[in-house]
């Protein structure tokens, strides 16, 4: 069952949560809903399951316009971020919840619903606890108990908000598996909302990045991360490092620190985005590049050595991480307090205001160089 | 994924003052909690029964079971009973329109809700059995339907009913407030209609608060005298409360009578409170998973 949502748009007393949001989300697969707190993630997910009602726009299931229907009528499993089970129900009774919600002529007979709990105990890996109360179960083994309560109707849309956002970094990633796993095993078409960037990145089939109430960029999760559309898709999506100046004779030039930008123009106020892998360190400055900094840390653990620094003679907002691999590491043996130069490889250059950026790789540029000096 | 049991780990009835505390001196504040709880109330209490003591167990039977308190009892049962369930639901509904309803003079109808405390029981009383006498406001429109109210058992069932009323909607109300509406969502996400969402999410958690609230709303009717006797008309073996009796028997200057009486609704109330806690806590330990 896929899901349009059409010029949705939603305001609460002055604040706009939702501005004109228009998103297809494919049958099937497992779409995030990823962006920081007040993007207005949750509030759509809502909209879309029928707990909140929009100002304007439509949201369609499969072609069929739903926007007039209640949530109850939806046939949509929803998962909470604080799991909501009800505390005075066991296990059992709580995944046997919707079944026994179903009306009269619907509704399976008892040794039915019974057969179908213990399969979604099963399923959920949990079928001891089902006499058990949700006090007295581990926030992973609400979540999944929160789960089998969602799909024993077997909807045909699965919604999780912040579904892992309670559990500690461990359980969540067993759990995120195990989510994954399940959807791979049922496809049905579920959306979660999350914050966590890597979380969407390594669990969704497709990413809805959005900011500010509306959608910035739809992509799978490995495009979205080479290729970002906007500043804010960079900011968010892991570490960047900046070099914020202004071009000069097709150089981007800020105090002690310049990066070559052939054939851009001059005059203009531009930032280069480098991601962390996507630059090395050098003990003299290249011939493209020449950006002092001085090394504050190194944290090694990890399949790769982190290294932070600060610029030198120039500024930076935020600090500088560059990733270096423990065999180049051993070899370079960098230590805290000198000084290094990064060497840009390829880059990410937004001009003035413009809010796409344009791709910058110079290997191919200072290869060409080399062979006509 | 295996482990349930730290849940209740965190002991809430330590006993030691051994550990870190807010409050310094565990041992002082105790002692001068039971100290004000023993001059308060059971000094109190043990005279009572010092004041019987003085009788034999014929003649303490004797006067606790004589016809006409006898029949006092029955009346302040039944009185007390139907003054607490009306209570039960019209204080639910009085708390749910508090919490649920955003409405133009929320905040003065949450202050009139106490007005029954404020308000000395004998000023209650003397208002309800004027506004319902034949021809009070009340009174003469109830009596073209037939409906006698002061002067009957009737009338004690709104006294009671009156004095007692904050106990359910100041029991319910936090509850109800610390609902979450993840819950009710939840619920209906499932398919659950407006009526089962209420009676298997809702009702369930604010079960305990309001049968804690209908037995303190109960308890409290029993020993309801001030706003009684001005309302009941006080005829005998008809519309006479227990605590009249009590009375009756302290102006005769036969305080061994006097206390016997008492000792009987206070035992009754006794009991009661503590078979609701007994109760509430197992359900509680329940949710809270000890």
């Amino acid at each position: 069952m896929s899901i349009t949502i059409d010029q949705i748009s939603k305001t609460f007393g002055r604040f706009q949560a939702l501005k004109d949001v228009s998103l297809e989300i494919p049958e099937g697969k497992l779409t995030a809903l990823l962006g920081p707190s007040g993007s207005g993630k949750t509030t759509l997910l809502r909209i879309i399951a029928g707990l909140e009602s929009s100002d304007s726009g439509r949201i369609l299931f499969g072609g069929d316009d739903v926007s007039n229907l209640h949530v109850r009528d939806r046939n949509i499993g929803f998962v909470f971020q604080h799991y909501a089970l009800f505390r005075h129900l066991t296990v059992a009774e709580n995944i046997a919840f919707g079944l026994e919600s179903l009306p009269r002529k619907q509704r399976p007979t008892k040794s039915e619903i019974r057969q179908r709990v213990a399969k979604l105990l099963e399923m959920i890996q949990l079928p001891q606890l089902a006499g058990r109360y949700p006090a007295q179960l581990s926030g992973g083994q609400k979540q999944r108990v929160a789960l089998a309560r969602a799909l024993a109707t077997q909807p045909r849309i699965l919604l999780l908000d912040e579904p892992f956002g309670a559990l500690d970094a461990k359980v969540r990633k067993d759990l995120r598996r195990w989510l994954r796993a399940l959807h791979d095993e049922f496809h049905f078409t579920s959306i979660f909302v999350t914050h966590d960037q890597e979380e969407a990145l390594e669990l969704s089939d497709q990413v809805v990045v959005m900011s500010q109430g509306q959608v910035e960029q739809v992509n799978e999760p490995t495009d979205l991360y080479a290729r970002p559309e906007s500043r804010f898709v960079f900011d968010f999506l892991g570490h960047v490092n900046v070099v914020s100046g202004v071009v000069k004779h097709h150089k981007l030039v800020q105090g002690d620190a310049w990066v070559s930008l052939p054939g851009q123009k001059s005059d203009q106020e531009a930032q280069l985005y480098l991601r962390p892998h996507e630059v090395h360190l050098a003990r003299a400055p290249a011939i493209h590049a020449r950006l002092p900094l001085r090394i504050e840390a190194i944290s090694l653990i990890g399949s790769e050595v982190r290294i932070e620094l600060v610029p030198v003679g120039w500024n930076s907002d935020e600090i500088w991480e560059v990733g270096m691999s423990h065999n180049e590491f051993a070899r370079h043996n960098p230590s805290r307090g000198e000084l290094w130069y990064a060497v840009p490889d390829i880059g990410h250059l937004f001009v003035a205001d413009s809010a796409q950026p344009r791709s910058v790789d110079w290997a191919y540029t200072t290869a060409a160089n080399a062979s006509n000096m | 994924m295996s482990a349930p049991a730290q849940v209740s780990a965190a002991p809430a009835r330590r006993f030691s003052g051994r550990s870190k505390r807010v409050l310094p001196g565990f041992g002082l504040s105790l002692g001068i909690s039971l100290f004000f709880v023993s001059l308060v109330l059971l000094l109190p209490l043990s005279g009572l029964v010092v004041e019987t003591s003085g009788m034999t167990w014929d003649q303490f039977w004797f006067t606790i079971t004589d016809p006409r308190v006898v029949e006092s009892y029955k009346v302040t049962l039944w009185t007390a009973l139907a003054a607490s369930l009306f209570n039960g639901v019209f204080g639910l509904l009085l708390a749910w329109v508090l919490v649920r309803y955003d409405f133009p003079g929320k905040r003065i109808l949450d202050a009139f809700v106490d007005l029954p405390f404020a308000l000395p029981t004998a000023v209650a009383g003397i208002t309800l059995a004027t506004l319902f006498a034949q021809n009070g406001w009340y009174g003469q429109w109830l009596a073209k339907l037939g409906i006698e109210v002061a002067f009957t058992p009737l009338g004690i069932v709104v006294a009671m009913a009156f004095t007692s009323i904050p106990f359910v909607v100041r029991t319910v109300q936090p509850v109800l407030e610390e609902l979450s509406p993840a819950d009710e969502e939840a619920a209906v996400s499932l398919g659950a209609s407006d009526g089962r969402v209420f009676r298997k999410v809702i009702f369930p958690s604010l079960w305990p608060a309001l049968v804690t609230g209908i037995a303190l709303s109960f308890t409290r009717s029993l020993g309801e005298f001030g706003a009684i006797i001005f309302i009941a008309g006080n005829t005998p073996y008809v519309s006479e409360v227990t605590s009249l009796m009590v009375f009756i028997r302290l102006q005769e200057y036969d305080y061994a009578a006097a206390s016997a009486i008492a000792s009987v609704v206070l035992l009754a109330s006794l009991v009661l409170l503590f078979s609701i806690n007994l109760w509430q806590g197992r359900y509680l330990r329940r949710l809270e998973g000890r």
